[in-house]
């Protein structure tokens, strides 16, 4: 008998069919997304069948959950929606992980199948699915109910885990049918007529409590950094100082005479030191000195340089190539025939995740080296599930990943690919490891949220309507510039033309809790105001009269204005910024109320209030837990967080220099409301922070009559604003 | 060898003395509830007590505990119910929870020493951990209802 890893909850295909008596419904490939199929169906057909819901004699029902869960709540919400349909009690609802297997598992998006949760799609893109899953299985409990009482379906009911006769009174639990009832096949067609109507909902928009926290406050829950095998080594990297280059050599034979020191790996980008514990291969990385070889691309690379001098070059170079991202209307005639231009420059730093689990993987390969095992807190477990098996040069089925929570996600975990680094020496030297990244590490070999130059211009006409718009974004960073960068859904500026000019410096980036929109819309919203002063109009007001605003925007800009009493008069040396945002379908507008330490240049934010459309909230409670941690997030990377690349290396290195937002940054007083919409669930996980530095900078031009428009706003360079 | 007891339990352990305690609870006790965040006593997720004081575990030297009373998150309580485990789930404190045992130790630390802190006595006792999910107003709404719960 092997002994049993620590790998919290973690559940095979095998033992999830296996499970002793009762009823399986198993989950196909369909051409318009999910669907159930019974067990019959399942074990006869090809291996893209796997569990989904399982209900046991005993009521308890199984539902397999595809929500990576960090932190944002996915886990519980997304099997609450199946449950909801089906009328479970969620009181017997158990929760287990799908397993990373995006054709069976996966929401469509773009034509793909796929089960990244990424760009807040968790429950936005599997609430469809989800929903008619849950009433094919509940049709199939009411028609074995039927069967058995020889009554028609269509006479019964449900409640919460029991089905109903209502003529007779007589009751049977889902538990007890499923001892003796078949799935047919196929199962039943669930029309979306049929599914449950939004004043029915018993657990949809109900404060239903999330079910990872019990074990996150005794230290049971289980991250990738927490696993424990047999026999494990422990293994830790030093990747190239300067991102993208390769070892030349290094003091191997020093560190191999390290206490506990096992071996040293040559990696593309990096060396990997492997030894018994942790700290000894913590100490042998502090040790190792590398000479790597010359010609990395960011060989040379100066962050500030580029950002100050080489983006604004990029910009006013006619010849530089340019990718035209949205065009509509003649944006040309609009500034030929403007009553009024303006134009403004707005600059933003890179951005690191540091989420709090630094990076890391535990793999495992069977004797013979055929199969691998890997345990990973992932945003993307089939993505992890590929990349590793492309390091290996596996197939996928050699591949089988464990998905743990995430300390912290924020858009970094998509890759697998230390994961990847994790299967490689496991399998060089043939033991179980556990890979760590150092803090350290976890900087230095970051991937980052891109830095980025805008320039925005806009025309005027005769009635002081904005007729015309431009933006221009300069970086490295291809899509990930570009998000957040077309004001359409909130302002449809009739002629407008938005591009984009990269340019390419070898620096890791990446995704990062909205990316793009955290640049774009700090410019856009801090240049409307821009305009709004100028114009001696109220923001709000310049923006319902002047910007075209669509009708979800000025919903949510309403909705603001009064939970903030927008008007009313603040205490001196306070003062308000508003702005808006979009991101996955929602829309955000919010406030935020500053005072300044003219002094030392520190802002202080004390009150915020965000008002959001998203759709149907699925789980409000949840919902509003997810938008105040991006508030704070957004107030994190707008008052502190810097990272700042010179000779191509990275200059931070923990969290003493990366400065992020502690509890007495806090603002006293946040809120969050909800605009009641009749329309599907939108994105919720990113639509707290874009937002906040236009709101924050507004404020502070109110208070100050000067504009920050570099992201940060460090105390330094509010003081050096404050001088200019 | 150094010995002490770990959650009431007497324990000894075979590791250099200058070893992290971090790694000692982690790796050789198995207690894993205990995290890794920054490993230079900056960010907090390391929290344990000893002798009754919220210490940095990835800062503290084995050798520095020997004798001494060490209580991990697992020991905080036996069943989970203490009241600041009871008062996190009850203002559903925790998001992505890497953070949480280390808060909870330092926020332990605190009403034993002052079982009704103020607002501002919270903030300051609390600055020294980082929430990356911005859990911190819960964080301070659940160690006012412990104090005021029990």
């Amino acid at each position: 008998m092997t002994a049993k890893p620590n790998t919290g909850f973690d559940i095979s295909r095998r033992s999830f069919l296996k499970g002793a008596g009762g009823l399986t419904f198993c989950v196909a490939l369909g051409a318009d997304g999910i669907r159930l199929i019974s067990e019959a169906e399942a074990q006869g057909a090809a291996r893209s069948m796997n569990a989904w819901v399982r209900i046991a004699p005993d009521g308890v029902v199984t539902i397999l959950s595809p929500g990576a869960e960090m932190g944002q709540g996915s886990m519980t919400s997304l099997p609450l929606i199946l449950a909801e349909e089906m009328d479970a009690d969620w009181a017997k609802v158990a929760i287990e992980w799908a397993p990373a297997d995006a054709k069976v598992y996966g929401y469509t998006f773009a034509n793909q199948r796929m089960m990244q949760i990424v760009g807040s799609r968790a429950v936005m893109l599997y609430f469809n699915d989800l929903r008619i899953a849950g009433a094919q299985v509940r049709k199939v409990l009411l028609a074995n109910a039927a069967e058995k009482w020889g009554v028609a379906m269509a006479s019964l009911q449900t409640e919460p885990g029991v089905v109903i006769d209502p003529a007779s009174g007589r009751r049977m639990s889902y538990g007890e049918i499923a001892s003796f009832a078949r799935v047919p096949s196929p199962l039943p067609s669930v029309d979306k007529s049929e599914l449950t109507l939004k004043n029915q909902f018993r657990l949809i928009g109900k404060p239903v409590p999330r079910r990872d926290l019990p074990a996150k406050v005794n230290g049971t829950a289980q991250y990738a950094i927490d696993v424990d095998l047999p026999g494990m080594v422990y293994a830790t990297a030093k990747h190239s100082p300067v991102q993208g280059g390769e070892p030349d050599n290094w003091n191997d034979a020093r560190i191999k005479a390290m206490p506990g020191v096992i071996g040293t790996m040559r990696l593309s980008d990096g060396v990997a030191v492997i030894a018994d514990s942790f700290p000894q291969a913590m100490a042998a990385r502090a040790a190792l000195e590398v000479n790597w070889k010359k010609g990395a691309k960011a060989e040379g690379f100066n962050s500030e340089a580029a950002l100050n001098e080489t983006y604004a070059k990029i910009h006013a170079d006619p010849a530089a190539k340019t990718q035209t991202l949205d065009s509509k209307g003649d944006a040309k005639a609009a500034f030929s025939s403007a009553a009024k231009l303006y134009k403004a420059e707005f600059r933003s730093d890179y951005g690191y995740h540091a989420q709090m689990e630094p990076l890391n993987a535990v793999a495992r390969l069977d004797a013979a080296g055929n199969q691998v095992e890997v345990w990973e807190g992932s945003q993307a477990p089939d993505a992890s599930r590929m990349a590793v098996a492309k390091a290996l040069g596996f197939s996928p089925e050699q591949v089988t990943l464990h998905q743990c929570y995430m300390g912290g996600g924020f858009g970094r975990r998509t890759l697998g690919d230390y994961a990847a680094e994790a299967a490689r020496i496991a399998r060089e030297v043939k033991r179980p490891v556990k890979l760590v990244w150092t803090r350290e590490e976890d900087i230095a070999h970051a991937m980052f949220r891109p830095q980025s130059f805008q320039c925005l211009e806009a025309a005027l006409d005769k009635d002081g309507k904005v007729a015309g718009w431009t933006h221009c974004v300069v970086g490295d960073g291809g899509v990930l510039l570009q998000t957040g960068i077309r004001p359409s859904s909130y302002y449809a500026i009739p002629n407008q033309h938005i591009e984009a000019r990269g340019v390419s410096h070898g620096i890791r980036v990446k995704h990062w809790r909205a990316v793009g929109h955290v640049f774009n819309v700090f410019a856009i919203e801090s240049f409307v105001d821009q305009m709004a002063v100028d114009q001696r109009m109220d923001p709000v007001d310049f923006r319902f009269q002047r910007m075209s605003i669509t009708p979800r925007a000025r919903a949510v800009f309403e909705k603001a204005v009064q939970m903030s009493d927008w008007k009313a008069s603040r205490p001196a040396g306070r003062a308000l910024g508003i702005s808006i945002s979009e991101r996955s379908g929602s829309l955000g507008a919010g406030v935020a109320e500053i005072s300044l330490e003219r002094a030392s240049g520190k802002i202080r934010v004390h009150k915020v209030w965000l008002a959001i459309d998203g759709g149907l909230i699925v789980q409000p409670e949840m919902a509003r837990a997810n938008v105040e941690s991006g508030i704070v997030y957004g107030l994190s990377s707008v008052l502190h967080e810097r990272v700042t690349i010179k000779g191509g290396a990275v200059e931070q290195s923990n969290f003493h220099d990366y400065h992020v937002l502690r509890m007495s940054d806090m603002p006293e007083e946040m809120q969050v409301a909800f605009v009641d919409r009749d329309a599907a669930p939108s994105g919720l996980g990113e639509i707290g922070n874009p937002w906040v530095a236009a709101a924050v900078a507004n404020a502070f031009y109110r208070l100050t009559g000067k504009r920050l428009n570099h992201m940060p706003f460090t105390p330094a360079r509010v003081l050096e604003t404050l001088k200019a | 060898m150094v010995a002490f007891t770990l959650n009431g339990k007497p324990v000894s352990v075979e590791a250099d003395s200058s070893t992290p305690l971090l790694w000692v609870i982690r790796d050789q006790l198995k207690l894993t509830g205990t995290k890794y965040g920054c490993g230079m006593a900056v960010c907090g997720a390391c929290t344990v007590h000893v002798n009754g004081a919220a210490v940095r575990s990835c800062a503290t030297q084995l050798s520095a505990v020997a004798g001494k009373r060490v209580v991990t998150i697992e020991g905080l309580s036996p069943t989970s119910s203490h009241p600041l485990q009871k008062a996190w789930i009850a203002e559903q404190v925790p998001q992505c929870g890497y953070c949480q045992s280390g808060q909870l130790m330092k926020a332990a630390e605190l009403l034993a020493a002052n079982p009704k802190p103020t607002r501002a006595q919270i903030v300051s006792h609390m600055n020294g951990n980082i929430c990356r999910c911005g859990t911190y107003h819960r964080i301070a709404a659940a160690i006012e209802r412990a104090a005021r719960e029990g």
